[in-house]
Formats: C-alpha cells, structure tokens, sequence
C-alpha cells in the first residue's frame, strides 16, 4: 500500500480499528518517505527496528480488541527528548554518543499507548535557535519551496517541522520554550500546541529554560492536536511543576461551536513594520471567527514589547544554570586533555568544543546577567516585568475574553543562510509574537490559515486561558475550518 | 549597565567555564553588548512594588514521604561517562 504516510492520525486510528490496514503497513510507508526524504535532513537518527517491533505489538492489541487511542501511529521525537538505548543528544556535539538509560516520561506514556517510533528529529542545538541552523546535524529543510532557495523549516523543533509537512511520520513530538512549536509549524503549514506550563511533564527532557519549556505535538490537523495532546498530558510525580489536574478529552471539546466566545484581539501585536500580508491574514482571521459566531473585542497588552527583551534575560538565565551539567564527567564529549591540564582546563575545553557558538553566547549571557551586581539590574527586573507580563493576560481573562487572536510569526519561511551574517538579536525576534505565552505560562496554538504571495504557508496564533487546552482547541477547529488550508508542499525531494 | 568591555567578556567566559580563545574576544564582547543593549529596554519599565515572578502557575509543590524510592544502579549511572574506572567517575587530578 502507498500513501499511508499521509494519514492523519484521526484517520490512521480510525482505518487500524476498521482493519482497513496494519500497524505494520503504516510504519512501512513511513520509513520508506524517511528514506526518500533524507534531503529535508528532519530526522536525524532513524530507527526502523524499534518501529517494526512496536508496529507489531500494536497491530497484536488492535488484534485483541486493546488499542488506546495512539495504538499502531507512527511518530517522530524530539531528539530533547530522552529515548533509552537511542541517542538523545539536544543537536548538540557535547552530548555525542548519549544513549539514555531511562525513557522520558512523555515517550514512556506514548509507547504505553502504543505510539510507534520512526526515529529522532533535527532540532537547533538544546532548542536554542529559530531557524535550525544551530543544529550539530546541519540544517533541517523546509518541504516547501517557492524557488532555489532552500528555505528554513523554523525552529527549534524544525526538524519536526519538516517531517510532519513532509508526511515522513503522521505526527511528531516538539518543545517549546519561546515558540519552538508555533514558529515552525506556523512555516510549514502544520498544527503545533504548546500546552499550559504543567500540563505535560518534562521529566526526561533536556532542559533549556525550567520555567519555560513545555512539550506538546505537532500535527496535520487540530483534531491531531487534540488526541495526541491527550496521550502526552497528565500528573507525573517525577516532574514537581507538572500539575495534578485531570486531562479531559480534548478531542470531544473540538466541536467547532464557538458562538458567544470572546475573542480578543491585542492592539500591540500590530507592530509597526510588520508586512502588510501579515496583517491582512490576522485581518482574514478575525472575520472568520466573527463569522462563526465569536464576539470579537479589541484589547490592550500593554507590556507585549517588553516581553523579548525579558525573555533573553530569563531564558539564557536558566539555560546557563541548566547546562552547567555538561562538564564532560558523567555523560558526553570529554575534550583530549595536555599533559599538565587541570580539572578546569577539561571543562573549559570540554564546552568550548561541546557547545556550538549560539548556545555558548546565551551561557556566557545567562552567566553575566546572574553574576554578582548585575543579578538584580537585569534577572530581577526581567521577572517582575515578566509578572507585569502575565498580569496583562490575567486581566484580559477576568474581563471575559475566552481567547486571543495574533499572528504566528512576523514572516513565512525564510532562506537557509539568509540570516548568517544577521546580528543575534535579529533572529532573536522571530519569536516576537509567540514569548509572551512562555512568559505568561498559557496555552499557545498555531494554525495554518493561508499562503503568503510567493505561495508559503503563513499561520495564526490563537492563546488560552491557563487549563483551557479544550476550548482553545475548539477555537482554533473552527479556525482551521473555515480557513479550509489544504494546501502541501509540492515533493521536490 | 553599559556595553561589555574584553576584559569582561574574558571573565564572563571563565565563569562559564568555556574557553575563548583571545583573538575571538572582541568579537564576543561586541555581541555580548548588543544582547544586553537589547535588554535595556526592560528599564523603561515601573517595576514599583512589583515581586519578581517565581512560580508561572500558582501552584504549592507536592511533598512526598521522605524515603529512598531509586539506587542500585552503579552500572546504569556510569554507563555513559567518558571515563568511569572501578565504579567511580574518572577525572584528571585535582590539585589545589
């Protein structure tokens, strides 16, 4: 059989129960666009034996008459995430040759529902990046193409990007620590969501900023969003943040009835020198949600531009403390030592060769801003403008705004090198529209809702109120409805 | 809080424990000065009475009975190590 690839999972659960086709075949047509697309450089280490056998056991269960809802789909993963036996190494040269001895909590939770693995996905190096270019793998690639240029499937989680647009896994795992998820499934047409901090654990999953990151899935459709959201979420007591709420089903909530919802539009995300095509889909967007019976109200956020410059304060902050462990002691690179070379000298050279120069630059920020006489002029502040930041959402909440129309990014996908003389900053602001929901801790999805001029997905953020992962999803299925965005990339590769 | 001279880049980089090699110094402070002049905007901000924030989800953090729950995995702990020698992780000597 062909072209299974392209399934939903919606569709691929439901044909696997109707036996319309095995476990076994969907994994093959996936493995077999893996190795036709090993020019969008997605997924970095296959692993086509842990698939065959997890196909396997769950066309058993399917047989049995158990299948939980991820029975027999095969995905892609994160290489953040932490795979036992399979190298985990976060794009990063520091951490070659890793192969965890535990699994993380959401893989665990995911084989436990039957959930297949194709292999691990391309990502920049510990997520830090917005472009895949910091990755130790080389870029990932965007299956869309308008031209010779190969463009940028986003990132961090590009790699999942491209593999999801492309139809190498049905759907596949990202993080998202200042858009990670959003950015990049807003350049390649896809869903992503990132879940509300708590929501998912990150036990297991290489950290980058504590207080920032989350897991969530990146897929085809909404509907894809909900079920996988729902096998990913829940309580886990070896992530202490992780929120003992239960999960409800997601997928139920996705009815596309959202009259009376209010949805507010922020007056501050209309920034100045945005393109007009931006501007005119968010344009597009607001009016197919007031068609759909939504009540649009125009709000203020009023510390929105404040929140980038909190976020590099706070981000590299923690990453710098975070990835202190990478010392070349218990895991990893270990740098060749001189003759007379201390302890220090084989840290120093350790990092210098481990660590790529993006994430090198945000150690060495995070140092300066949490070193003696700077901590409160630029730690501090940034988090007390990071709780004027949450409290803008907070009021806009209490006044009865149920969720929150922006665009996703500030442009389509751009070129691959196109940025590398750009100064760090500039890159920086991609994530303009999607770091005030890290910030603030809330529920952020992206949804492809037209092309620009040149024929490049372009996509819309929707945010929720803390919790609310089913009426978000709910708004953003009767986005994706009426914005009808079917298009896909034409195979080039 | 102004730009971030070599001498300070130099120390920055010891502190993070990653050499720099001293001719890609100046470079680094240049770059290193333009985040933090991005960051400065963040003083256009009242911040009066405002707590840093500590916790983004108002959450109490779960406690648990104090008793050892994981061990006995030597062989898994070191598994990884780039050297690892009689059950103890492996260093180059430490001399003070």
């Amino acid at each position: 059989m062909s072209g299974l690839n392209t399934l939903t999972l919606a569709e691929a659960r439901d044909g696997l129960r109707a036996r319309d086709f095995t476990a076994v075949e969907l994994t093959e047509a996936c493995l077999g666009a893996i190795d036709a697309g090993r020019a969008l450089n997605a997924v970095v280490h296959a692993t086509p034996d842990i698939a065959r056998a997890q196909a396997i056991a769950a066309d058993a269960r399917i047989a049995g008459g158990d299948a939980p809802a991820m029975c027999g789909l095969p995905l892609g993963i994160k290489d953040l995430f932490c795979t036992k036996g399979v190298p985990s190494q976060a794009a990063s040269n520091i951490l070659r040759g890793f192969k965890p001895e535990y699994e993380s909590t959401v893989t665990a939770k995911l084989f436990g529902a039957g959930a297949v693995m194709l292999g691990k996905l391309n990502m920049d190096e510990f997520a830090m990046g917005s472009s895949n270019e910091t990755s130790c793998y080389g870029n990932a690639v965007n299956p869309w193409k308008v031209d010779d240029r190969l463009l940028t499937p986003g990132g961090s989680s590009g790699g999942s990007a491209a593999a999801v647009a492309a139809d190498l896994c049905l759907a596949a795992t990202g993080t998202d620590t200042g858009g990670s998820i959003r950015q990049p499934a807003a350049l390649t047409g896809i869903v992503g969501i990132k879940p509300t901090y708590g929501r998912v654990s990150r036990w297991g999953i290489v950290a980058f900023a504590s207080s920032l990151d989350q897991a969530g899935p990146m897929t085809k459709t909404v509907r894809d969003a909900a079920i996988f959201l729902g096998a990913m979420a829940g309580h886990d007591p070896q992530d202490s943040t992780s929120a003992d709420i239960p999960v409800p089903d997601f997928e139920a909530m996705c009815t596309g009835d959202i009259r009376g919802r209010v949805i507010g539009i922020p007056r501050e995300y209309r920034m100045e020198g945005m393109p007009a095509e931006i501007d005119a889909l968010w344009d597009k967007g607001v009016a197919m949600l007031r068609d759909a019976g939504a009540v649009i109200r125009d709000i203020s956020l009023p510390h929105t531009k404040y929140a980038l410059p909190a976020y590099y304060v706070i981000a590299p902050a923690e990453a710098s403390s975070n990835l202190a462990r990478y010392d070349g002691v218990r895991f990893g690179h270990r740098a060749k030592l001189a003759q007379g070379d201390g302890i220090t000298d084989m840290y120093e050279k350790t990092r210098a060769e481990g660590f790529g120069a993006e994430v090198q630059r945000r150690i060495m920020v995070g140092t300066y801003v949490l070193s003696a006489g700077f901590y409160d002029a630029y730690y501090n502040r940034a988090r007390r403008v990071r709780a004027l930041i949450k409290r803008d959402f907070d009021l806009a909440f209490a006044d009865g705004v149920d969720a929150i129309l922006t665009p996703a990014t500030p442009s389509a996908a751009f070129g691959l090198g196109e940025m590398a003389s750009a100064d760090p900053v500039e890159m920086y602001l991609n994530d303009v529209f999607t770091v005030t929901v890290n910030l603030a801790g809330l529920p952020g999805i992206s949804v492809p809702a037209g092309l620009d001029a040149q024929g490049l997905p372009l996509g819309l953020q929707l945010i929720g109120r803390p919790w609310d992962e089913g009426g978000l999803l709910n708004v953003a299925y009767a986005l994706e409805r009426a914005a009808g965005f079917v298009a896909k990339p034409a195979q080039w590769w | 809080m102004s730009g971030i001279d070599i001498d300070t880049a130099r120390k920055v980089a010891h502190l993070a424990r990653i050499r720099v090699a001293p001719e890609a110094l100046p470079k680094l402070a240049e770059q290193l000065s333009g985040i933090l002049a991005f960051m400065e905007q963040l003083n256009a901000v009242d911040v009066t009475g405002v707590e840093p924030m500590t916790s983004v989800t108002p959450m109490r953090l779960k406690r648990r009975a104090d008793v050892v729950t994981d061990g006995d995995r030597q062989a898994a702990v070191l598994a990884n190590a780039p050297d690892a020698r009689e059950g103890f992780f492996a260093v180059p000597k430490v001399v003070e």
